[in-house]
């Protein structure tokens, strides 16, 4: 089996059923099959573990990246495009119980929310701003969009540190948790600019002694 | 929390609120009056009890089952929040900062023996056994709304006795104008405390008149039994018109003082808990609204419950805060 037809039948498949495995929990328990349910707040619970997903999967979309290096498995980035995906369903998932069971779909307390609660616009915009890199995911979009694929792409470290905020700001005074999230980021944003700070030193031309 | 089995209350045991609504029904419908809702433990809960159940009010034992009345005056329409929800969602730090760390961890606390003490100005200073605290006191089931500052909601039967009671035993001075509560401080029963999450330990404060209000309950009990753990055993408030973060669990202290006290939640972030945290719909939680709130263990679909002033009891507390601007002492 060559590397193509080995994540195509194999891997692809495997990564799609674990990122379809918290929905499917999540369904289960909503639906409350055999002893599962939500517990006492299901709307919260189902809400915060939405949320929670979105941001995992954020989180392992962007481990990719280093992940090819360390591992030396450049045939990772093949899985990029669908972990993205994923995370951009869940936060999308996550925005819609937020609107129908919290909201209860008025808009006019959409709005009121938004301008009264910044974690809620920060929230906002992170997933706006996923739309534009979900919607040019396609390779049809990347061929097409050639060089500016990869800038536009750079939005996503944007989306990393607003979700991140909007995690942080929610939490009442147990910080650990979003502490560890923004330790990882550190490490996976840190790693991207040594490496560019690496590149360019290489690349630059030897520096001429500037003449006294 | 693990407990004993014989202590453990299956979901079969517990009164279906139709059943206890039923009940209150048919004894009206008997002719009965108030004084017939008054008496010991006379329900479906009752069948399940020693036939010792029945012995007249007075020194409780803490291992067996409390002997207490229904207060008539504080019954409810709304259906009681089950068992399992008001013993597994509990915001109690001192276990941990998830809902679910009090119960799975709470079983380190040590509930008895158990003493309060009770200090500054007034006349009982000094420690007391919880025995000698309950014992001229008769405990009684009030059904009370109980709402808290994360916009969720419980209805909860409690088992106590006013507060104002115990203070006039205590016989504050002149100069007590507030009381001053403590949560036990003991990292070895309360593994969340070996985190400084929280600047330990716990206290809360009442105006001396709110403390003296008769809605303002201390407890030692929930749905016919002692308090579980996780729920503030043995001995804790409940404010009914406040916030459930006013309500603090496991007391260890009383403190009458002039000065009002520098309460925990209040002290971490002054912006988001005020001092006196009364319920009120119109004055917003800087990250969410109080408008609504969400009822526990009605449904994931079920439409939230419009928030009421003073957390529906305005009628017998809003003159406590007459004349004050609400806004601005949140």
């Amino acid at each position: 089996m060559s590397v193509e037809q080995r994540y195509r039948w194999i891997y692809k498949p495997l990564v799609a059923a674990a990122c379809l495995a918290p929905l499917a929990w999540l369904t289960a328990r909503a639906a409350a099959v055999g002893d599962l349910s939500l517990g006492p707040d299901p709307s919260r619970e189902l809400l915060h573990s939405l949320g929670r997903t979105a941001l995992n999967l954020l989180w392992v979309t962007l481990v990719v990246s280093p992940a090819r290096q360390w591992l030396r498995a450049p045939q990772l980035l093949r899985l990029r495009r669908m972990l993205g995906l994923f995370a951009f369903g869940y936060a999308a998932l996550h925005f819609l119980v937020y609107a129908a069971l919290e909201l209860e779909l008025d808009p006019g307390r959409l709005g009121s929310e938004l301008a009264k609660r910044p974690y809620i616009l920060i929230g906002s915009l992170a997933l706006l701003g996923m739309l534009p890199l979900a919607l040019t995911s396609t390779s049809a979009m990347m061929r097409r969009l050639g060089r500016q694929w990869q800038r536009l792409h750079r939005l996503v470290y944007a989306v990393a540190v607003l979700a991140l905020w909007h995690f942080w700001w929610q939490t009442r005074a147990a910080l650990r948790e979003p502490l560890l999230y923004a330790l990882i980021l550190a490490v996976l944003l840190g790693w991207r600019l040594w490496q560019r700070a690496r590149v360019t030193s290489k690349s630059a031309p030897a520096r001429v002694p500037e003449r006294t | 929390m693990r407990r004993p089995r014989s202590l453990r209350i299956l979901p079969s045991q517990i009164t279906a609120p139709e059943v206890f609504h039923d009940r209150r029904r048919v004894l009206a419908a008997l002719g009965f009056g108030a004084a017939a809702l008054a008496v010991s433990v006379s329900d479906a809960r009752a069948a399940a009890m020693p036939s010792g159940a029945q012995a007249p009010v007075g020194r409780q034992v803490r291992s067996g089952t409390p002997r207490f009345t229904r207060n008539a005056a504080y019954r409810s329409a709304e259906p009681l929040t089950p068992f399992d929800d008001v013993t597994s969602y509990n915001n109690f730090y001192e276990f941990g900062p998830d809902k679910s760390d009090p119960k799975a961890r709470a079983a380190s606390l040590l509930a008895e023996p158990w003493s309060v003490e009770f200090a500054g100005e007034c006349e009982l200073r000094g420690r007391l056994t919880l025995e000698d605290v309950l014992k001229p006191h008769a405990l009684e089931e009030r059904i009370y709304r109980f709402r808290c500052v994360e916009a969720w909601s419980m209805v909860v039967p409690w088992l106590g006795f006013p507060l104002a009671d115990l203070i006039r035993r205590a016989n504050p001075t002149s100069r007590a104008k507030y009381v001053e509560f403590t949560t036990l401080h003991d990292p070895k029963q309360m593994p969340g405390q070996r985190t400084a999450i929280l600047d330990w330990p716990y206290v809360e404060g009442l105006r001396i008149d709110e403390a003296m209000h008769p809605l303002t309950l201390l407890v030692v009990g929930v749905y016919g039994q002692w308090l579980p753990n996780q729920n503030g055993a043995p001995l804790r408030l409940i404010v009914p018109w406040k916030y459930g973060f006013k309500s603090i669990k496991s007391i260890v202290r009383f403190r009458f003082v002039e000065r009002e006290p520098r309460t925990t939640w209040n002290v971490m972030a002054p912006d988001e808990y005020g001092f006196y945290a009364n319920v009120n719909p119109q004055v917003d939680h800087p990250r969410w609204s109080q408008a609504r709130e969400r009822r526990l263990g009605s449904g994931l679909f079920a439409p939230r419950i419009e928030t009421l002033p003073f957390n529906g009891y305005a009628e017998a507390v809003a003159t406590l805060y007459r004349g004050m601007d609400l806004r601005r002492y949140y």
